[in-house]
């Protein structure tokens, strides 16, 4: 259903260009350009799935503030006074509200583009549209809670009296690469969910999992040396990094090898993941 | 002129899976058989390619449709459960791709597989509104501008503003009509959508329908409502265990069908393949106890349904029963379904069962009638099929006098003349 803009006579004048034909291996070579017409549809459900992540809910938006600055509180708790792990020279709180922020953003976003599909399944077999953009409004849905807790950091920020120097405007990049690995992650899951309904439960898992081995509670300055660049296998510990040094500066020293093998697995995990849903998007509405 | 819909040898393939253990899908069975087969599967993802699993057995949907549908046509596509309509439609809907053939459309395509897809039980009748309208195709500016008259089409006005959870069905039924009804596409496909809602509504709808097809539009309309396809369309084809048959005008195509049905319905019912559900508890078999020779019966006579089902499951499941009578030409007359007496039956697992529905004394006249026999487990259908046999009632009388006129319904009756 290509949106153009004349609903009412329609003669075949322009039909021509509208034309298409669909075989065993679908239209590919519109693949992209559809995407763009469905940005509408795109938009719709974005809204929606806004709309109804606060309905019904008492605080609202408040959550999107509550449930980072609670968990602030136990890691500063936990592993600050605690643990006395150091903080390279930054109040912990905000040493791990800055974690927290990338790790919300990637956890959130991969496990609701992961269930996005399976979610959305009465819509994939009586429409049809790009499944991409049912992926897309769970990413949206994720970042307009980004940008809440964001907001919060930097009321922290001031709190503390804490001014960010130039790094910060490197935020955004750090921000894209994160959101690589996380909707490539998405993508596998969400093709993989629409069969096997396992990965349901081992998207919770691994993100359970991974808050508690990517640097969220501490600095990855306690890692030792010689084991720093097998940790960012991880590629959330390289955005992790990243962030605290664009928000915190100088204050904590980068390790460049470990990012850059962090941003070269989040895009092979975007690329792949991308490729796997194209392949499979087809039978979604055949096996959901 | 080039016709809008063009399909040629399309085909759509399914593999069933046999499976002692239910379900095969889950990621535990897929990794005991082994590491590779998982690989294998999830990189082939579709079940295409695993034909050479003994536990698959592939089933053609679809085989073979040849089909065009021009410009301005009202096309009828009727069909028996399990005869493809729904996938046909599906593919010229693109929520599903073909096996094999192609299909060329030209024109921009709605499709309303089901009343109200995509609306949100939490959001708001205007919410629900534009998001619908959105999914069915509609653009942003296009649903603003229609935003009045759908909703004075659905009469929900004072309702606008409440969770459409809070909205009786037919309300909710109203307003996705009210949006689909608004849609202006150049090519509508619709499936059975006109099933629900009241008679008025119906018409309101049937009569939408009419109007789009007066402006040029294309619609390509799927029903079991054999008088609206004759009355709504102006050509009609039969799809019959896959493969159409020649495209005519509806009355033709109606005929031919029914006397397909006609001979079908004799058919032993092991062998009938238009029937649906899963399949787990099959009916294999159906007679009429008490019956002369040929199925026949007296007037007031108990009519007694004896099915022998087979179960496939392991264990003694709960399962629904209904049977149904009907004219020969598929009205509606009696339904004995257990969900209305609040039963439930035991049906053991692993072996034959045989069920019997008795009929008391139904007050049906002389002529011929069909039944539709169903087996439900859980929310879903495990095996159902529309005229699965069929019954006569050739002799006898209703307290004393024997009514000829073709009306199935026989009652007791008193008139009186007021003084």
């Amino acid at each position: 259903m290509p949106n153009h803009g004349t609903t009412g006579a329609c003669g075949l004048t322009n039909a021509q260009e509208r034309e298409i034909v669909i075989g065993p291996a679908g239209a590919p070579d519109r693949y992209w350009r559809e995407l763009w017409q469905y940005r509408e549809l795109f938009a719709f459900l974005a809204w929606r799935d806004i709309l109804v992540r606060y309905k019904q809910t008492v605080f609202g938006v408040a959550w999107s503030v509550i449930r980072p600055i609670m968990t602030m509180l136990a890691f500063t708790f936990i592993f600050g006074k605690l643990a006395h792990l150091p903080s390279e020279g930054v109040t912990y709180p905000i040493l791990v509200y800055t974690a927290i922020l990338p790790w919300q953003l990637f956890s959130s976003s991969l496990a609701e583009s992961g269930n996005s599909i399976v979610s959305n399944a009465n819509l994939i077999s009586k429409v049809y549209f790009p499944r991409l953009i049912v992926l897309g409004g769970a990413v949206v849905v994720s970042m307009a809670d980004f940008a809440i807790s964001a907001g919060v950091l930097a009321f922290l920020m001031a709190l503390y009296g804490f001014s960010p120097g130039l790094p910060i405007l490197a935020l955004p990049f750090f921000l894209l690469i994160g959101l690589l690995a996380s909707v490539g992650g998405g993508l596998w899951f969400a093709a993989l969910n629409v069969k096997y309904r396992d990965f349901r439960h081992v998207i919770p898992f691994l993100l359970q999992f991974g808050l508690y081995v990517s640097p969220v509670g501490f600095s990855s300055g306690i890692v030792p040396d010689r084991w720093r660049l097998i940790y960012s296998v991880n590629p959330m510990v390289g955005v992790i990094d990243g962030f605290r040094w664009a928000v915190l500066g100088a204050n904590s020293p980068f390790y460049w090898p470990g990012f850059l093998l962090s941003m070269v697995l989040s895009s092979m995990i975007f690329i792949s993941g991308l490729r796997y849903f194209r392949k499979t998007e087809r039978v979604f509405a055949d096996v959901i | 002129m080039a016709p809008v819909i063009e399909a040629t040898g399309l085909g759509k393939k399914y593999i069933l899976r046999h499976s002692s253990r239910g379900r095969s899908d889950t990621l535990r069975d897929a990794l005991t058989a082994s590491a590779r087969e998982l690989g294998r599967r999830i990189l082939h993802f579709s079940d295409r390619g695993s034909s050479s699993d003994p536990l698959c057995d592939e089933f053609w949907a679809l085989k073979d449709v040849f089909l065009e549908i021009r410009q301005g046509d009202r096309f009828g596509l009727i069909g028996r459960n399990g005869a493809g309509k729904s996938t046909l439609l599906k593919i010229l809907s693109r929520i599903t791709l073909p096996s094999e053939g192609k299909v060329r459309i030209r024109g921009r395509v709605a499709t309303l597989l089901e009343v109200g897809t995509g609306f949100h039980p939490e959001l708001t009748g205007r919410e629900n509104l534009f998001l619908n309208g959105a999914i069915l195709g509609m653009r942003g500016a296009e649903i603003r501008k229609k935003f009045d008259s759908i909703v004075e089409f659905a009469e929900v006005e004072r309702f606008l503003d409440t969770p459409v959870k809070r909205y009786s069905s037919g309300m909710y039924v109203r307003l996705a009509f009210a949006v689909a009804a608004h849609l202006e596409p150049e090519i509508l496909l619709i499936d059975e959508v006109l099933a629900v809602g009241d008679a008025q509504f119906q018409k309101k709808c049937l009569g939408k329908m009419e109007d789009l097809g007066k402006e040029g539009r294309t619609i390509l309309f799927v029903s079991h409502n054999l008088a609206a396809v004759e009355s709504l369309c102006n050509r009609a084809v039969v799809l019959r265990g896959g493969t159409n048959g020649h495209v005519g005008t509806p009355r033709e195509v109606i005929r031919e069908y029914l006397e397909e049905m006609e001979r079908d319905i004799d058919q032993p019912i092991a062998e009938r393949r238009d029937r649906t559900g899963k399949g787990r508890i099959f009916i294999r078999d159906i007679r009429f106890e008490g019956a002369r020779s040929g199925n026949v019966y007296e007037i007031g006579e108990d009519i007694r349904v004896r099915l022998t089902l087979v179960s496939r499951y392991d264990e003694t499941v709960n399962a629904r029963l209904a049977v149904s009578i009907r004219t020969a030409a598929g009205s509606p007359l009696i339904v004995c379904d257990s969900l209305q007496k609040g039963e439930i039956h035991e049906i053991p697992g692993g072996r034959d069962v045989s069920v019997t529905c008795r009929i008391c004394a139904p007050s049906l006249n002389l002529g011929e009638y069909h039944v539709n026999v169903a087996v439900f487990h859980g929310n879903e259908a495990e095996d159902w099929l529309a005229h699965a046999a069929r019954f006569s009632i050739a002799s006898g009388s209703f307290q004393g006098f024997v009514n000829y006129l073709p009306f199935p319904i026989l009652s007791a009756f008193e008139w009186k003349v007021e003084p």
